[in-house]
């Protein structure tokens, strides 16, 4: 025993940290089919499945290339810029607690899995209603190593701005800013609806909206709470922080609304609670129940700004997810530069409690991340481009999506439908009006 | 004057039906079936052809004077050239009331102010 007490003891796993963790995995992933519905209510009931789907086909093609390399390149050590091959179709990831956790090394590995899941998912919000879905799929599957995996690397998994001591709890850098700026490269390269500027093109469904971004909220509580990795005190800092700062941007966007237009609506309010939660997302951690409640009226302020002035543009990022998203990161990772506060989170001061320097760390991360994830997104796009359309024919955007690639309709009434038998329908694969 | 469109020509019709300056205009969304090919759609085992398909059906009352303008705004506003853009029936309209005045026939048809 006396000899066994010398050797510094290794990490345990605790039950404890591993319960709550378990739980916080199964309510992230709950998050993207949520997703699902507030995209899919957003969008013209002839998109409905389709838009819903490229948040299904995300769990699909983001879990695939996870598990074989993208969590490696994330999370092994490698240089400063992407992670090595070590882990590499979950070589090595077992029930040994994860370096600088008290959790499984594999459960660690599912719960990153279900971030860049969710990233990839909010990536499709720029391209809903107009791209193909064989191409969204090999997007989303590419971009989830390309730019993910690296921006993981970078935020969390040991790479170069972890290393300058950017602090990011939950993800602004490669969630939040990371799905924000490749989604506005994404509506750069697949280019306008054929409608957009010419047609209103107004939300199928508020109420799947408001569920969605109800759904949503209840998600975050484990995307955040659980970005400690366990039961403690930064946990739950972020856990409390995730009911706070949604709260003010709710009650700030009211104000908004009625400022502009003297009625507060219910799609504003949807679009609030996700600001408020990507807003304290990388902050949750670091900054006070107090600060947090200003951070929440803050960063309500530049998106709200930018969902008003960008329909005004010819540039169609359909469902704003680099207001909502990206903006919303940039002002959280800022946020922490000012008000992070060593007496809550135990690591770092922000500038307002003496420590300027913290606010060079996380200005340099709000300014490398957009940059990457942009021209990223764009190069990888335009590279796809050249290999297969990205997007079909006008007749396809107009018959919509449902039709054309999943042969479903989300509305379908069933009057005039004549059963066949299914190797007959196979044989009479035909379109309305196909001009062949 | 019935017109019956694909529903996604439905706002080209209007904006052409608005630059002829035809006024006076109903719209309801029916379902039919004008020798298009069917559509195969398949929900988990079970497989369908979707007989009907979804049309836009234009109710439009004018006069006279108008009625070429008037066919001329659907033709343009609904053509796609491929089977399935609908059809139009110029149909006799033996007598028309506007409620609110009382107006008959031509003056009920003709919009207010023109």
């Amino acid at each position: 025993m006396i000899g066994l007490s010398a050797v510094p003891l290794a990490a345990q796993v605790n039950a404890g940290d591993t319960a709550w963790m378990l739980a916080a995995t199964a309510l992230v992933l709950m998050m993207t089919p949520a997703l699902g519905l507030f995209y899919a209510g957003l969008i013209r009931a002839k998109n409905t499945l389709n838009t819903f789907m490229m948040c299904l086909g995300a769990i699909a093609v983001a879990t695939v290339m996870w598990a074989a390399i993208g969590y490696s390149l994330a999370f092994d050590d490698g240089n400063g810029f992407i992670g090595g091959f070590g882990y590499a179709f979950l070589n090595g990831v077992d029930f040994t607690p994860r370096d600088g956790t008290t959790i499984p090394h594999l459960l660690f590995m599912a719960f990153q899995a279900t971030f860049c899941i969710i990233t990839v998912a909010l990536v499709s919000g720029a391209v809903v209603e107009r791209m193909r879905f064989g191409p969204f799929l090999i997007f989303a599957a590419l971009w989830s190593v390309l730019v993910y995996s690296v921006l993981a690397h970078w935020g969390f998994g040991g790479g170069w701005l972890a290393d300058k001591g950017t602090l990011d709890f939950a993800g602004g850098v490669p969630v939040e800013m990371g799905s924000g700026f490749s989604a506005l490269a994404a509506a750069l390269v697949v280019g306008a609806r054929k409608d957009y500027g010419r047609q209103a093109l107004l939300p199928h469904n508020a109420v799947y909206v408001l569920l969605g971004a109800g759904l949503l909220w209840f998600g975050w509580f484990g995307f955040n709470g659980g970005s400690g990795f366990s039961t403690g005190n930064p946990g739950v800092l972020a856990f409390t922080n995730t009911l706070l700062t949604p709260a003010c941007t709710l009650l700030a966007w009211f104000i908004l609304d009625l400022l502009r237009g003297r009625r507060i609506t219910a799609i504003g309010a949807a679009t609030a609670i996700i600001v408020g939660c990507v807003g304290i997302t990388p902050a949750g951690g670091f900054v006070s129940p107090g600060w947090a409640m200003a951070l929440g009226v803050l960063a309500a302020l530049p998106s709200y700004a930018i969902i008003v002035w960008r329909p005004r543009t010819r540039v169609d990022e359909t469902l704003d997810v680099l207001a909502a998203h990206g903006i919303a990161g940039f002002t959280g990772i800022l946020f922490i530069g000012f008000f992070a506060q060593v007496s809550w989170n135990g690591t770092s001061d922000g500038l307002l409690y003496g420590n300027a320097s913290q606010l060079g760390d996380q200005a340099l991360a709000a300014i490398a991340t957009p940059a990457y994830a942009f021209a990223a997104t764009y190069l990888l796009l335009r590279a796809i481009a050249l290999f297969t359309p990205l997007r079909g024919s006008e007749r396809e955007e107009a018959l919509g999506m449902d039709i054309v690639h999943h042969g479903e309709e989300a509305y379908a009434s069933g009057e005039g439908a004549i059963l066949v038998s299914p190797e007959e329908g196979a044989e009479a694969e035909v379109l309305v009006a196909d001009p062949g | 004057m019935i017109g019956i469109v694909r529903p996604e020509k439905a706002n080209d019709v209007l904006e052409a039906l608005y630059r002829a300056e035809v006024r006076g205009v109903s719209m309801s969304r029916v379902q039919g079936h004008g020798g298009e090919l069917d559509r195969v759609e398949t929900y988990r085992g079970t497989t369908v052809k979707m007989g009907l398909a979804e049309k836009v059906r234009f109710e439009i009352a004018v006069s006279e004077p108008f009625v070429q303008t008037t066919v001329d705004a659907l033709l343009s506003g609904a053509r796609t050239g491929e089977v399935g853009d609908g059809k139009i029936f110029v149909v006799a309209l033996d007598h028309a009331v506007r409620i609110r005045t009382g107006e008959t026939d031509t003056g009920a048809v003709t919009p207010v102010g023109a």
